[in-house]
């Protein structure tokens, strides 16, 4: 028999590996994720999410259209996807129609491709510039540095490099003789991401000691970036690479009987949501489904919620920022909830607008100035909270709330760290 | 382990209603939803019967008590409808109007149709039909939602007791693709001076006009400051026509019910739908909420299902039959599935009163009549035995059944 008796429905043959139109069909142009897009309230420019998606998806059925350059002012937040009424998979579209316009309009030879590159794969950047971490920082803290980087790169100089720290992540646990923890039973293997490991080291530290306090083997495996920052810039080949790497070496762990944990929750979201959308190597599906977010983890299967009641930690008062991908993950409400009853801190909610950088999104000096619009009102509401730390699950969201507050910004794990770890 | 005394399911008006008035009770509450909540899609009025055997009525309450056994208003009873109201009067405080009266408002929609709703939003209130005011409707091209020409011509058409024009505007600055929330952005910030901009636009057509309605998108967070401002400026008092999904007044009613639920200790969860559910002796033990591949028990006394109709996915069908996803509860419909539909487009339909049967505690009820579960029940759209589209009685239903539903789940917890 041949291919072609075998399918005798072949509707769209250029879909090659990904067919979007079940997901194109289900779209009833409600536009309700229109009204979910950050970026579509601040520039009207934007064409929006329904157009990005299925609209887009169906024009290109046609000869001769392209993909619209509009797709790169897309940033990736997802919100779109925990808009839709009817399941249409708007950002597994949103990632793919980038990826296209950048294999296929965009030059491999302009500024904007290689800055972009640049951004979108900070973990190669980072490697390099933490082997000699103060001299890297003073390099990048540099004000020509930053308007040099600003006029050949198109990479803003209104933002401050995240400095390196002087020890990664990896070689303080290396450094300590991997875990403390044996187990065969509680096991988990933490996917810590660049810039846990290159950057905050004390929220990876944080990860660690509170697993070990509930009595977890922590695994710290050879891993590579999670692959949202090249999602978010169409770079789909480098997230292929990396995802490829990080799928092999985690799924051998989950066959061990290890789950998943990350502390960012772009990383969580990739491993659990986009990998399984754009991916197929052997054990996707697996790692997708033991994938966790570190605090979610735990309020599964421990009782976080009841050790943290009454818990002291020495912590400030906190004003939360949900990132947009803790949203989608349906965690945007857990450490407000889970840290309500502390004694002597309180937390306020900041609100539910998008902090606007959106991983290397802000960094783009195209962008930098929507960016911040996005992230007023996240500002003020900041400015309204009781204290001047802020708190947040996500790096960049950290970078954004820290930019425009000048507050300090913390992660829940810190939190939990300081309220039950000695 | 994930838990709290009572979990509700959905977060539409009747799922946010009943975690408000479930958390007064002093319950710990969580309300998870599949999605963002279905409320920026509403019109943002809330209708509690605007008709009865297609007789469009003056007072709602004179014709509660006569509704057919299995109605949720039956179910529930007059004074749930009441309390319902009051929760949202004191949730909504000023930012709605019609409190004051048990009569129905007669509100203009986009389409030159005169609505009867029971509250409605102050930035629509200018516009009400039983005013005698002469009015301009202005519509911009580029929102091509609302035809004001049109609509002026329907409104006078229907025999309206004032002078009413219409007239086609250019919204200043925005190019055609933007969105309702952009143009909200503006005008609440003010950008470039655009309510003096939008100001000058209208002037021109303004005559003898004593109040001008716009499509609503007069600002997401400071309506009422655009609205004065615009009014001001232009020396006549402004009001939103409400719209369909998405829709501003929506989205603003959203976000003050969700403020007030956190305000109320209410756990809120969106993103993850409930899938599945374990339970014993009759009642349920968990549901079980997916997360991306993962299933993950949510653990509660007390359960309440609101995860709306046939459009809100809280009921399916398929050639075979109808069904409620979430506990695969007793749908009543003909065998038949010819019976399920009127040939006459704009009939007396069966499927519109398709839904869960319920006990006059809410609780669900199994094809002998019997609950299904103990400690689950139902409220909003997913009920049966009415046809709200036609009564005009969504968001009264939502409110009422959702009130009593979280009222009871919290005393039983």
């Amino acid at each position: 028999m041949s291919d072609s008796e075998k399918f005798p429905i072949d509707v769209f043959p250029e879909a090659e590996d990904m067919d979007l139109r079940p997901g194109a069909d289900s779209c009833y142009k409600c536009s309700t994720c229109d009204t979910s897009c950050p970026v579509a309230e601040v520039d009207d420019d934007f064409p929006g999410p329904k157009f990005q998606g299925p609209e887009q998806w169906r024009l290109k059925r046609k000869e001769d259209v392209s993909v619209d350059e509009s797709v790169m002012k897309c940033s990736n937040c997802m919100r779109c996807d925990g808009a839709c009424p009817a399941e249409v998979p708007l950002s597994q579209m949103h990632n793919t129609a980038r990826g296209e316009y950048v294999r296929e309009e965009m030059s491999m030879l302009s500024r904007e491709y290689w800055r972009n590159r640049i951004l979108a794969n900070y973990g190669t950047l980072a490697r390099v510039g933490s082997k000699v971490p103060r001299l890297t920082n003073a390099i990048m803290g540099n004000s020509v540095v930053q308007r040099v980087n600003e006029k050949f790169l198109g990479i803003t100089a209104e933002r401050e490099f995240p400095d390196f720290a002087t020890e990664t992540f990896v070689e303080w646990f290396e450094a300590r003789g991997g875990a403390k923890v044996q187990s065969d039973e509680k096991r988990v293997a933490y996917f810590h991401g660049d810039y846990a490991n290159y950057n905050t080291p004390e929220v990876a530290k944080a990860l660690v000691r509170v697993f070990e306090h509930y009595g977890y083997e922590v695994a710290v495996p050879d891993q590579r970036c999670s692959g949202t920052p090249m999602f978010a810039n169409g770079m789909l080949d480098d997230a292929r690479r990396a995802a490829k790497f990080n799928v092999e070496i985690f799924h051998d762990l989950v066959s061990e009987g290890y789950d998943i944990v990350c502390s960012c929750t772009s990383c969580s979201m990739a491993l659990r949501q986009e990998y399984p959308e754009l991916f197929s190597f052997d054990g996707t599906a697996e790692v997708a489904a033991h994938t966790y977010e570190a605090l979610e983890y735990l309020r599964i299967y421990e009782d976080v919620e009841g050790d943290l009641k009454g818990a002291n930690p020495d912590v400030p008062d906190l004003a939360y920022h949900a990132p947009c991908h803790a949203r989608n993950q349906g965690l945007d409400g857990q450490a407000v909830n889970l840290f309500a009853d502390l004694d002597g801190v309180s937390v306020t909610d900041v609100g539910d607008s998008c902090s606007g950088i959106s991983g290397t999104y802000g960094w783009k000096e195209e962008n930098y100035d929507t960016s911040m619009k996005i992230g007023e009102e996240m500002f003020e509401h900041m400015d309204d909270a009781p204290g001047e730390t802020g708190l947040t699950e996500c790096p960049t969201c950290a970078m954004q709330m820290g930019h425009g507050s000048g507050y300090e910004i913390r992660h829940p794990l810190e939190v939990v760290e300081s309220a039950l770890v000695e | 382990m994930i838990e709290s005394d009572v979990l509700v399911i959905g977060g539409g008006l009747a799922g946010a209603t009943a975690a408000l008035s479930a958390a007064r009770e002093g319950a710990d509450v969580r309300l998870v939803s599949h999605k963002e909540s279905t409320l920026r899609n509403a019109s943002g009025l809330i209708d509690v019967l605007g008709y009865h055997d297609g007789d469009l009525l003056a007072d709602p309450f004179s014709t509660l008590d006569n509704l057919p056994e299995g109605h949720p208003y039956e179910r529930v009873g007059a004074e749930a409808v009441e309390d319902g109201l009051a929760l949202f009067d004191e949730v909504l405080g000023d930012l709605y109007a019609g409190s004051h009266t048990e009569k129905n408002a007669l509100v203009p929609t986009t389409g030159g149709a005169v609505k009867p709703t029971a509250r409605y939003p102050k930035t629509v209130a200018p516009g009400l039909a039983s005013d005698t005011n002469e009015m301009l409707l202005v519509g911009f091209e580029t929102l091509t939602d609302f035809d004001a020409p049109l609509a002026a011509e329907h409104l006078e058409n229907a025999g309206v007791p004032f002078e009413v024009r219409g007239v086609t505007a250019r919204f200043p600055m925005l190019r055609a693709d933007a969105k309702i929330t952009r143009y909200a952005k503006v005008l609440d910030t003010n950008e470039k001076g655009i309510r003096s901009q939008l100001v000058e636009a209208i002037k021109p057509h303004l005559g003898d006009a004593e109040r001008v309605g716009f499509p609503a998108v007069l600002g997401h967070d400071h309506p009422e400051k655009v609205r004065e401002a615009l009014g001001r400026e232009l020396g006549a008092e402004v009001f939103e026509v409400p719209s369909g999904p998405p829709s501003l007044p929506g989205m603003r009613l959203e976000n003050t019910l969700f403020a007030a639920l956190r305000e109320a200790g209410v756990t809120i969860e969106t993103g993850n739908p409930v899938v599945d559910f374990e339970d014993s002796n009759g009642r349920i033990d968990h549901v079980k909420v997916k997360r991306t591949h993962q299933h993950v028990p949510y653990f509660a006394n007390e359960f309440v299902l609101a995860t709306g109709g046939l459009v809100g996915k809280g009921i399916t069908s398929s050639r075979e039959g109808v069904r409620e996803p979430v506990f695969d509860l007793h749908i009543p419909h003909p065998e038949n599935r010819y019976d399920w539909f009127e040939d006459d487009a704009f009939g007396d339909h069966p499927f519109a009163r398709f839904g869960v049967a319920v006990d006059t505690d809410l609780r669900p009820r199994d094809s002998a009549g019997a609950v299904e579960f103990e400690n689950l029940r139902a409220a909003g759209g997913v009920l049966g035995g009415a046809d709200f589209a036609a009564e005009k009685s969504g968001s009264g239903i939502s409110l009422a059944t959702g009130q009593f539903a979280g009222k009871r789940a919290a005393q039983q917890s």
